[in-house]
Formats: structure tokens, sequence, C-alpha cells
């Protein structure tokens, strides 16, 4: 297909509840939740009536957001011309304690993407949701998966049951590795410990906001338990991170590993580089004064690569007002990277479809 | 921090007569040195159970360091005992060559992490009672730090009222990890004590583990612990904000130390930004959360931050404001800053002066 629009890379399609997803799971699993009478999965990470989990004009009362396709068609496909839009499916399989359970919802959500939104419009592609809680049944869905190439990616929550850079969940970056599928972290959490390093703060916007950190401590993870060296070519993406921590960040990575690199001497780069070359990320929400261009051009300056940053929607998650989907005075050689050439770079399965 | 110094990098002058404050100097004990302020019944304790905390190990943290104590390996005293313990080392080394006024004591012993409520107390006292005598009355311009059982507030109030009249104290020191973040309710009665007795609060980095370093669990190295502890100052920051307690206490003063501040405009931003769509849960903020940042917050700049391009230090300071910016050295620690290196843009005469010394003049009580 000709691409005629921008590729978003963080798009929520509204995932439904048990009862849609019961036609996608074998006779033990459907008998189980309707036994057990088990549903309302949805992540403590967006509360469904939470501002955040839906911009204001775009709910619909009695439907959850982005409930189905023609909703996400009128009110983001096409006022914002999107060309291509990743699927990211919020789901509570990633986060479910039982891992046999957690699999069988996120194959489940799989396969009703498939049926319910990749068959009915071109310009969806979906990430492959895969149960972190079990890294062997996350390989067996990503092969199961791989096949249909309108898969780009594997998505796991940022904060899971263990830092992502230990070797337990390295067989999942090494199916993603050889499928050609970047990794992708989105915002959320499993809950296995507090959301902050000083305890559990009282506030849904206190944990939302400093998700940003656990965005760091994971780059910080990967890239100093090697998992760069073992998986040189393979990308992890972080989605609706926030952005604008990153040159701090930076900065004080360069600084640490120059007073301590002997503890991990396979780290033999500066992190700015590993960070500027395997690192991508999501421009919504983009955490400047809404308007500031100064502070966006900033912020540009100082991450200092124009490889990295992925333009998105997070629709629909309220993040943007009216139509200012993209952060104030990019210049318009960056906002060409961003839109198109970032996302063909970063998912080589994107690329197979456009012309 | 190790890497070598070099010697052709542009000097930050300061004047030999500007008299700096350092907020972060650390004093350790030489053995047996606390035992003197300490019950029987309490030295007993500390002797079999040691200082109780929720770490892995029972008398050394849980990741290992890179020099020994922590400590630069030029610091320790050619008449033994620990890097910091030795005053008159101390004085040889930092307060004499850099010209320091006051360098305020910040004990990181683990007094206040016990998960004994009773040994931290006996603890924070015996702390409090060796700073005041082995330290300042030695060299007074040392100057002590309040030791407190913070998850206790009876019991912390008990010792705030016990030091406050003490010209030897000037500041009530909490860490920036704590049981819960620290705007719970829990702890109000600490920050009503600190306003009622004019005292600031200073949060150095580190503290209790009860929580991981991550909301995913447990980094494997020291390179990593060393870099995020800083989340846990950013926590601290957004739950006082968020949790009203300057709304409740306008005159507090609260000092971040050690952990780091580049952080502090995007922080500020994004609690901006998601507070506009979300302000309804948290109750009558006054203001949006970055303006308390820039009323109630000071940053001690120890390990300052090494920008790829330098002058995007003097954005940040720019941000925060160079009132409330604060010199540091994290004396003896291994990645010490030298006043004289670790700035690497230039400052005016004025701005000098408030980093090196006015800005701690109006937040600390030297008497």
């Amino acid at each position: 297909m000709t691409l005629t629009g921008a590729i978003d890379c963080d798009i929520h399609p509204g995932v439904p509840d048990i009862k849609a997803l019961l036609p996608y799971m074998d006779a033990f699993w459907q008998e189980s939740f309707v036994h057990r009478g088990l549903d309302g999965f949805e992540m403590m990470s967006y509360p469904p009536n939470a501002p955040i989990t839906c911009r204001p004009d775009w709910r619909i009362q009695g439907q959850r957001p982005a409930a189905n396709l023609g909703t996400m068609q009128a009110q983001a496909l096409d006022p914002f011309n999107i060309g291509l839009a990743i699927c990211n499916p919020l789901t509570g399989g990633q986060v479910s304690v039982s891992e046999s359970m957690g699999a069988a919802i996120c194959s489940a959500v799989n396969d009703w993407i498939k049926e319910h939104w990749l068959d009915k419009d071109r310009r969806l592609r979906a990430s492959i949701v895969v149960p972190p809680q079990a890294p062997m049944l996350a390989v067996e869905e990503i092969e199961r998966c791989a096949a249909d190439r309108r898969f780009v990616q594997v998505l796991m929550p940022v904060a899971c049951e263990m830092m992502l850079g230990r070797s337990y969940y390295w067989p999942i970056y090494e199916a993603a590795s050889r499928h050609g599928l970047p990794i992708g972290l989105h915002a959320g959490s499993m809950y296995r410990y507090a959301p902050t390093s000083t305890g559990w703060p009282s506030h849904y916007l206190h944990d939302y906001v400093s998700q940003a950190q656990t965005f760091e401590d994971q780059i910080l993870s990967l890239i100093s338990n090697g998992v760069f060296n073992k998986y040189p070519d393979l990308k992890f993406v972080m989605i609706e991170s926030g952005v604008t921590w990153l040159p701090g960040f930076i900065w004080r990575a360069i600084k640490t590993w120059r007073g301590v690199r002997a503890e991990v001497p396979w780290m033999k780069r500066s992190p700015a580089d590993t960070i500027r070359e395997n690192i991508r990320l999501t421009v919504q929400p983009f955490d400047t004064p809404p308007g500031d261009a100064d502070a966006v051009e900033r912020i540009i300056e100082q991450i200092d690569s124009d490889q990295m940053l992925l333009f998105a929607s997070d629709y629909p998650h309220w993040q943007f007002e009216g139509d200012a989907i993209t952060p104030a005075g990019l210049s318009p050689s960056l906002l060409q990277r961003i839109r198109i050439d970032n996302p063909l770079d970063t998912y080589p399965r994107l690329k197979e479809t456009v012309a | 921090m190790n890497a070598p110094v070099d010697l052709a990098a542009p000097r930050l002058e300061t004047t030999q007569t500007l008299g700096i404050i350092d907020c972060d100097v650390h004093p350790y004990p030489r053995a047996g040195a606390l035992n003197p302020y300490l019950s029987e019944r309490w030295r007993k304790h500390v002797f079999e159970y040691g200082k109780f905390n929720c770490g892995i190990y029972a008398d050394r943290g849980t990741y290992p360091r890179f020099s020994p104590n922590t400590c630069r390996r030029d610091a320790w005293p050619p008449g033994g005992g620990l890097p910091g313990s030795d005053v008159g080392y101390i004085r040889d080394q930092l307060l004499d060559p850099y010209n320091i006024a006051y360098g305020v004591l910040e004990p990181l012993l683990g007094g206040n992490t016990s998960r004994n409520l009773d040994e931290a107390a006996a603890l924070c006292s015996a702390m409090n009672d060796w700073q005041a005598i082995d330290f300042v009355d030695v060299d007074p311009r040392l100057r002590a730090s309040i030791l407190v059982p913070q998850d206790d507030p009876p019991a912390a109030i008990k010792e705030i009222e016990k030091r406050s009249g003490d010209w030897r104290f000037c500041q009530i020191q909490l860490g920036s990890k704590t049981s819960e973040p620290l705007g719970r309710r829990r702890y109000w009665p600490i920050f009503a004590a600190a306003v009622e007795h004019g005292l600031s609060i200073g949060l150095h980095i580190g503290g209790t583990q009860s929580s991981a370093p991550s909301a995913s669990g447990w980094p494997q190295f020291y390179l990593e612990d060393h870099q995020v502890l800083s989340h846990s100052m950013q926590n601290q920051a957004t739950s006082l904000i968020l949790e009203g307690v300057f709304d409740a206490f306008p005159t507090l003063k609260v000092v971040l130390i050690e952990g780091g501040f580049a952080w502090a405009p995007t922080l500020g931003w994004r609690l901006d930004n998601h507070w506009a769509k979300m302000r309804d849960e948290v109750g009558a903020l006054k203001r949006k959360p970055s303006d308390y940042m820039k009323t109630n917050l000071w940053f001690a700049t120890q390990p300052v931050e090494e920008p790829e391009h330098p002058e995007d230090l003097r954005k940040i300071f720019d941000w925060i404001g160079w009132d409330r910016m604060m010199y540091s050295s994290d004396y003896p620690h291994w990645d010490f800053d030298d006043p004289h290196l670790a700035f690497r843009f230039q400052m005016t005469e004025t701005e000098k002066r408030k980093l090196f010394r006015d800005n701690a003049l109006d937040v600390y009580t030297f008497r």
C-alpha cells in the first residue's frame, strides 16, 4: 500500500470484557471464566473511568473507550490522517498472577484483535501481547503469532516481576530478535512492588507520574545486564513514557558509568551511545508546558538524535487537546522523521507493506 | 568522579573570603564511638542484633559499593579510623583548604531505619549526642543534623524538642527512602515540629529498603542502584506536593541532598500536565505542583549532573532558580564534588555567592 499519512505507534483499541474473548479460548478456560464468574480484568494502571484513560470528548456514554473500530476511525484514524497505526491492547492478561490464566487472556486478545481490527482496516497493525509472568509461555505466543506479518512488536508492561535486563526474560528477547520484532514497553505495572522506591503513594496521579522513573530503571537494567551485547539489533520502544526525562537520565547514566564501569566490564560503550542506538520513544505524552516550543526545542537538542522519537496519538488516552497531536515547535524535517521515517526504521515489518 | 582531574579545564574561582557552606559532610564513628551514648540495654541489643533494618545483610548494605566504605581512597586518616571519623583530618582535607564556613553533618549510619522503633529512637539519640560532642564541639564549623525515628512520630518529636534549642544542630535529617512516601499524614507531626522550631528538613538520599528500588523490583548492580536512588528523591518531592504538605505548612523548608536535580524541570512539567487532568483526585492544592518546587524545595548539588554540553546545566539552574541551589561536597565519599571543578560553566559573582553560601544561610539555622 502507499503510505498517505503518519504512522501512529501507540493507539489503544478498547479490550472487551471476558465474554467477548471466550470464543478465542479453549474449552477449559471458557468453562473456568464462566463457571467461576470471572471478569473485570482492567488494569489498575488505567482505571476505566479515570480522566487519563479517555479524553472527555472521546468518551461515549455506556461504552468502553475506543470500544470499536468505527469509533477509532471517526475519532482518530481519519481526523489525524493516520496512514498506519500500531494497536497496543492493554489487558489484565499481562499482569495476572496466574501464568496460565494470563497467557489465556493474552492469546485471546491477540486473536480477537486480528479478527475485529486488523482484518477490517488495512491501516492497522498490532503488538503481540504476551504474559511476561511466564517467559516460556510468552515465547510460545510469539511463535504462534509471528507468522502474521501484521504483528509488528512484542508488548510488555514497563513494571514487571523483575528488572527487565535479567536473564530470566532473555528467551523473550531471543524470539523477538529472531522474528524482527522490537519490544514495546508500555506504561503500566504488575504492581508486584510498591509503585515507587519510597512506598505506596496515596494517589493515582503520583503512580502515573512516577512511571517515567520505571522507564529509566528498565533502560539502565537492559544496558547494564548486557541485553544489547547479546541482541545488538534489538530495539526497545518506550511507549507513553513522557520522553522529557531522557536528557537528564542520559547525563546521569554517563557519569555513573564513568565512575563504576568496572562493575559491568561488558559495558564498553557509553550508555548514551547504546541508548541512542537501541532505545526509541513514542511522543505522546511529551512532558513540556503546553505550547512551549522553546522547552521542546531544548529537549530535542539535548536528546541529540533525530532517530529516536516515534509519532503516536496514545488515543484514546487524554494527552493533548484538540488536534495538537505533536509537540509544539518541531522542525518540518524532524516531523517527517518522527511521523514516517523513524517508525519505518524501528519496525522492520512495517516496511514490507509500504510502497 | 574517579576520572583523573583535568587541570586544563576551566576552574571556577571562588574568592578566599567567600566562606563556603557545604551541605553534605559525612561523619563516621571510630570503633565503639557510639557506645558512650547508648545505655547498657541498647549497647547489648545493637551488639547482638545489629541495626535491624530491611536489608539482606546483617551489617552492610545490599549493593556492594565500589570503594572501601564508599570513600575517596585518599580520605583515610593517617592516624587510623574510617574516613570522616577524625575531625582533624576533615579540617585538613576539607574545611581549611576549601575555606568552608559551615559543613552540615549528614550521618548515614542507619539509626532511623531500624524496624525496631525503640532501637531507632535509641540510635538516633546516641548519634545526635555523638555528632554534637565528638564533632561540633571539636570544630564548630561542623554542624549537626537532628536524626529522628520518623516512623514513631511521638519519639521523633521528643528528640526534636530535646535538640532544637542546641546551637550545634542546624536541621532535621530524614532519608529519601522512608516506609511510606513522606507526604503521608503519619509524618505530618514531624513537619509541624520543624516549623514550630524553625528548623529545615534535609532529605538525604538513601534510607530504608522496605520498598524495592524500582516498581519492577531489584536491580542487579550498584551502577543501577546508585542512579535510580535519585527516583526516591523525586517521589518524596512529588508526595510532599501532592499530599498538600506545603499548603498545610507553607513555611516548611525541605532540602534535597544528593538526589540530583536535572530531573526537576521535567518532573515539574509532568506533574503540572497530568495534574491539570486529574486535579480532582488530589484535593485542594492551592497552586500548580511545580510552583511548590520553587517555594519549598532546595537542592544540594552533589553529585552535579554533567550534561554533554555543560551550558545545559545553567538552564536547569535557571528553571529551578538560583536562590534554591546549594553547594555540597559529599566528603569523604568517592564521588566528592570539588567546588572549583564540579561546575563546568561560568557563573557571575552573584550566582557564586548564592550557590556557595547565601542560599544555605537562608535555609539553615546556624547559631
